[in-house]
């Protein structure tokens, strides 16, 4: 047990977020939305396509379809295509998508990426074992913003 | 080789041109399997205790036509390498009693029907019992061999052989009496959202079979055609061994293959597809 504690200590110093950056449990949303930047410095659209598009991160085109990328193979199906998703969401709204999509929208299948508890079973990433002490948000509070930062460029 | 060339630069150009929507849908075709086994390989309705389907399709139409044409003709299906290797254990004597498998139960073909109806409820025992646990029951109690592992290529080159007998009989298994309890409980499993990304059996295969998931068509996730040999791999696979790695794929803790979850989920997901035909071994990438 007191192992354990330990451990849980160590890997949420690992884990713990940038200097500044809001924490996955205090993140406020209204209707879904959240209102100011997790960590106050500006997204990078640049590395927010990386996010996007790369299996070990986000891999958000597992599910959807984006006509800008040309070059990502195997774009998904499973969601609606993100093409023109700034016409249709304000700053504050994608945020609190990419964020937890279920404050959106109620029981999607589209994961929750700033988010660290309240799981069933939480595995230890992709091996299959029990996840030991804290878990870290599937992305970081700056990938969020430089997710939100590219779907802001996604107008038709 | 020549028809895998052109399926593949077809299935890529409707991919690009269409948006996904020609390529999405289950394949439409039939499979006969060696000239003469008609496989039902789609159903019009699921069994009434089945709310989240309508209709069934076996895995086999959401793969690509050459993976589709290999299982149609036994000298294709690399998985038949499994039936022959575990035909020749059959005949075989092991263990302290001086027994084979042949010397109880004759041909392989005496199984048949026997997979249409696993999981089922071994009364002996008071438990239920996968094809795995009756096979494993026969070497130690019946023959004094050992038990073999769950996932060993002895004991799924068996239950390839055992359902091989049974191909185009459709799925049969026992909801009720002694099984409700386990059926209840599989179905349960079936709709929990597992691990971090929160992703439930229905999730994948019931709301979302016919879209693709990156590159993986998704598939009703039926087990009518296990063990399933996948080319990926290059060896057959056991239902408990899918059902262990789709859970790992929610970035969740997994269950072992064996243990009392996979067995209660194995006999819900059977009844999932009742009424499709016993494909095993089937070929899936
Ligand atoms: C497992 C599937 C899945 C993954 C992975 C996924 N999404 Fe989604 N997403 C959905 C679904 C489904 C919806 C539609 C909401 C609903 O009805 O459930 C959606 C909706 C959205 C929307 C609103 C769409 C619109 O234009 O109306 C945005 C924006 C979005 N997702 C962005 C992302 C981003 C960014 C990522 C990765 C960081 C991501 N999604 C990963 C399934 C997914
Ligand atoms: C993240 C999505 C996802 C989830 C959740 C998921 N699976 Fe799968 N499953 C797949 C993919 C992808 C495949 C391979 C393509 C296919 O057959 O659908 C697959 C294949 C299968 C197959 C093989 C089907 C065949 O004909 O070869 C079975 C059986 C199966 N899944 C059962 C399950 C069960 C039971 C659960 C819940 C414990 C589950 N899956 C959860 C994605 C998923």
């Amino acid at each position: 047990m007191k192992r354990q504690i330990v451990l849980g200590l160590a890997l949420s110093a690992l884990a713990a977020p940038a200097m500044g950056a809001t924490a996955p449990s205090a993140v406020s949303f209204a209707e879904g939305a959240v209102a100011g930047s997790l960590t106050g410095t500006a997204g990078n659209p640049e590395e927010g396509m990386k996010v996007i598009s790369d299996r070990g991160l986000g891999n958000c085109v597992a599910c959807h379809v984006i006509s800008a990328m040309p070059d990502v193979a195997f774009q998904g199906n499973v969601g609606p295509t993100l093409d023109g998703a700034a016409d249709r969401w304000s700053e504050q709204q994608l945020r609190g998508i990419v964020a937890d999509a279920k404050k959106t929208f109620d029981g999607t299948i589209m994961p929750s990426f700033y988010k660290n508890e309240g799981y069933i079973r939480p595995g230890d990433a992709f091996t299959g074992k029990a996840a030991e002490g804290e878990l870290a948000p599937l992305l970081t509070a700056q990938q969020i913003e430089d997710v939100v930062a590219y779907l802001l460029t996604l107008k038709e | 080789m020549k028809m895998r060339i052109l399926a593949g630069t077809c299935a890529l150009a409707a991919f690009a041109l269409s948006g996904l929507s020609a390529v999405a849908d289950p394949a439409d075709d039939t499979l006969v399997v060696n000239g003469e086994i008609q496989m039902i390989t789609h159903t019009d309705k699921a069994p009434d205790y089945i709310d989240g389907l309508s209709e069934q399709y076996s895995g086999w139409h959401f793969r690509e036509a050459d993976t589709r044409v290999m299982q149609a003709d036994d000298f294709d299906n690399p998985g038949m390498l499994g039936v022959e290797a575990a035909t020749e254990v059959w005949n075989a004597v092991d263990g302290s009693e001086g027994k084979a498998c042949a010397s109880c139960h004759e041909a392989p073909e005496s199984m048949a029907g026997v997979r249409t109806q696993m999981p089922s409820f071994n009364e002996a025992k008071g438990e239920m019992y996968t094809m795995e646990m009756y096979i494993n029951e026969c070497r130690a109690e019946r023959m004094g061999a050992e038990a073999w592992d769950w996932d060993s290529s002895d004991m799924v080159n068996m239950t390839a052989l055992i359902s091989s007998v049974s191909r185009g009989m459709p799925m049969n298994v026992a909801v009720d009496g002694p099984a409700q309890s386990y059926w209840e409980k599989g179905k349960e499993m079936y709709y929990t959202r597992y691990g971090q990304l929160e992703l439930a059996c229905s999730n994948c295969h019931e709301d979302n079979y016919g879209n693709f998931i990156r590159a993986d068509h998704l598939s009703q996730g039926q087990i009518n055609g296990f063990p399933v040999y996948r080319l990926k791999d290059a060896k057959l696979s056991s239902i408990h061994n899918r059902f262990k790695g789709c859970i790992r794929d929610t970035r969740g803790e997994t269950f072992k293959p064996g243990s009392p979850e996979l067995i209660a989920l194995e006999l819900y997901v059977a009844s999932r597809g009742n009424g499709l035909s016993v494909e095993g071994p089937s070929v899936r990438n």
